[in-house]
């Protein structure tokens, strides 16, 4: 099934020049807009930044070149490394946890043995639509010890939950803020992977007796491979660029969430506190391409098994 | 993964066009029985069919159990509209899931509303400029790109999609910083463009809009309309754009939920709070809190909150239907 018109038959060799003139003239013209705003506010930032990171602004003496100084110094920035560990850590326990959640969610409202399925499917997404600003301002007042519902249980139980905002368990809470945020999302589209499995799958591995839990081993959890390595990317991707969570949780809890939390928050200061532009470029560079590379081993994994 | 519509044929693709169909056709939602039936109904009816595989019986056990997914995403929003109900009295004395003493919601409404000369009206029109050209004009682009894309050979067109795709990858962050100098330098910083600008691209609205004309609009119907000897305007805007209606809502409603939700953009951009949106504005009310001096309005932020989120939820919830393509379709995270 090709899903481009076939080009026309039997036209003359000229006019088929004039129209595949005409046609890649008309072409431009529809891509053209979104071509021209995606170079000025994706492309050109890229080129922007490199150049940026091979520069050094000092107050006297001006800009000069120093070449790989500045990626140099980023890899031996404590600051940048505790960072960078720090989101590996909640990369490693964070994504399995939503991700799995939302894959047992995905498969009991595919199995159709829910009562209620379309509540479940409409609840579960709901928190995609709530802002990061409120997830986190609405999740920070409930850890809160004082008039959240932690401080309540504390109270009404004679309890002494610890503070989930203290520095050792904060970034526990931002995770549970993320997977809250995500993982209905998650789920909705493992669902929309299920169910376009063709149903006759079903029929045959009914009719040789095959049990649920094979079907879903054999049948089901094959078939979404490439929707779950697909959420398994842009899940790493979003952790590596964690940032608004932490970013807004910080008036709660200013001194557990530091300035470098992330790497992201860590450029953020360089650049906007700090002023230091190049620096911030540099880092940004290095995260992005970190990003990339692990995005693209796990997609080179993910499709060599499958 | 995401795959070259360009590409030879390949299953995942497929499977995306097929289950674009599916939620965009007549038959919009779940095929099979209706799943809203009252249980206490359903089970006589069910009992006289033998219930095979493909027709389970509905088990109490795993409802209970998936509903414990349930009780998780809805209890904060529950805390969220309970809580938006008190003063700040009642905030601190009373239990978190129930009401306080007083019922505070209209009272707490008007004073969110009027709080600071207004500030938080300046906020929702700045948001609803924001979401109409940034949401409006990215859905406007990725329907013209994605239906170049589709319809037309011309030079360069895959290296748009192997760009486009690309850029996806490409953590967003790390465009941030040299985006903001690029556009302090133009002088745009600090300005609504400056938030504008970047929301018109949705990489993931043009892969959409590309798969999905590719698959509504038959080549057979333009090519009889340029015999008639229509103009290309004129066939985009009286036949193509007909049938492209329910992709373009689908990038349309994705768009508007990211531009209403955005934050870290106008963080970096925008100094002025004039020029805040909602999102901005309600962390600024938190940061007060915690300056010397700075009044803490806990019951506003609680009661914004709500009245940010009130808007995109009514609207997530009337155009659901939607949201199933996109999903299918992308799987792009945003």
């Amino acid at each position: 099934m090709s899903l481009l018109p076939a080009p026309a038959k039997a036209v003359p060799p000229s006019r088929s020049r004039a129209r595949a003139r005409r046609s890649a003239l008309v072409g431009w013209g529809f891509a053209g807009p979104f071509a021209a705003v995606f170079a000025l506010v994706f492309l050109a930032p890229i080129g922007y930044a490199f150049q940026l990171s091979l520069m050094r602004d000092r107050l006297i003496g001006g800009t000069s070149f120093v070449g790989a100084d500045n990626y140099l110094r980023a890899l031996g920035d404590a600051r940048f490394w505790e960072g960078s560990v720090r989101v590996g850590l909640f990369l490693l326990v964070q994504v399995p946890v939503m991700l799995g959640i939302a894959l047992l969610v995905a498969l009991a409202i595919d199995s159709g043995r829910l009562y209620g399925k379309a509540f479940f499917r409409v609840a579960v997404f709901l928190p995609y639509a709530v802002p990061a600003v409120v997830a986190s301002l609405m999740w920070g007042f409930i850890y809160g010890t004082r008039f959240g519902l932690v401080g309540n249980l504390n109270d009404a139980f004679g309890l002494a939950l610890p503070d989930p905002l203290s520095p050792s368990l904060v970034l526990a809470s931002i995770g549970n803020v993320v997977t809250w945020e995500f993982v209905g999302y998650n789920t909705l589209i493992f669902y929309a992977a299920l169910k376009v499995v063709p149903r006759s799958l079903y029929e045959a591995a009914a009719i040789d007796g095959a049990g649920e839990w094979r079907v879903v081993t054999a049948i089901k959890l094959p078939a979404i491979r490439s929707a779950v390595v697909i959420a398994i990317i842009f899940s790493i991707i979003g952790s590596f660029q964690l940032f608004n969570e932490p970013n807004i949780m910080q008036n709660l809890a200013p001194n557990a969430i530091t300035t470098d939390y992330t790497p992201n928050l860590y450029t953020y200061s360089l650049a906007f506190s700090g002023q230091q532009h190049n620096y911030a470029a540099t880092i940004a560079i290095v995260m992005g391409v970190f990003t990339a590379v692990i995005a693209y081993a796990v997609q080179l994994r993910g499709m060599r098994k499958g | 993964m995401i795959t070259d519509p360009t590409g030879p044929s390949s299953g995942t693709r497929e499977r995306t066009v097929h289950s674009g169909a599916d939620s965009n056709g007549a038959a919009a939602g779940s095929p099979g029985p209706p799943v809203t039936q009252p249980p206490h109904a359903a089970p006589r009816r069910r009992r006289r069919r033998a219930h095979t595989p493909l027709d389970p019986r509905p088990s109490i056990p795993l409802t209970l159990v998936t509903g414990l997914v349930l009780v998780y995403t809805l209890l904060p929003l529950a805390w969220l509209v309970i809580n938006a109900t008190k003063d700040q009295e009642d905030l601190l004395d009373s239990f978190g899931l129930w009401l306080g003493e007083d019922f505070q919601l209209w009272d707490n409404i008007s004073r969110t509303l009027t709080y600071d000369d207004g500030a938080f009206v300046r906020w929702t029109l700045n948001t609803l400029l924001y979401v109409a050209a940034g949401a409006g004009g990215a859905t406007l682009l990725a329907v013209l790109g994605g239906y170049a894309l589709a319809v037309y050979e011309f030079p360069g067109r895959r290296a748009v999609f192997a760009v486009v795709i690309g850029a996806v990858a490409v953590p967003g962050t790390a465009l941030a910083v040299p985006t903001f100098l690029m556009f302090s330098g133009m002088g745009l910083a600090n300005t609504p463009w400056a938030v504008i600008i970047p929301s018109l691209v949705s990489p993931f609205g043009l892969y959409l809009m590309w798969v999905f004309t590719a698959q509504a609009v038959p080549s057979e119907l333009l090519e009889a309309a340029r015999i008639d000897g229509a103009g290309e305007l004129r066939i985009f805007f009286r036949i193509a754009l007909p049938l492209l209606v329910p992709g373009t809502v689908t990038v349309l409603l994705f768009s508007m939920v990211a531009t209403w939700n955005n934050y870290f953009l106008p963080l970096i951009m925008i100094k002025d709070p004039d020029w805040y949106p909602l999102t901005l504005g309600l962390n600024a009310w938190s940061a007060q809190a915690r300056t010397a001096g700075g009044e803490p309005v806990f019951d506003l932020i609680i009661t914004g909150s709500l009245l940010t989120i009130a808007p995109i939820v009514v609207v997530f919830l009337l155009l659901q239907r939607y949201w199933q393509s996109g999903l299918a379709a992308g799987s792009v995270k945003e």
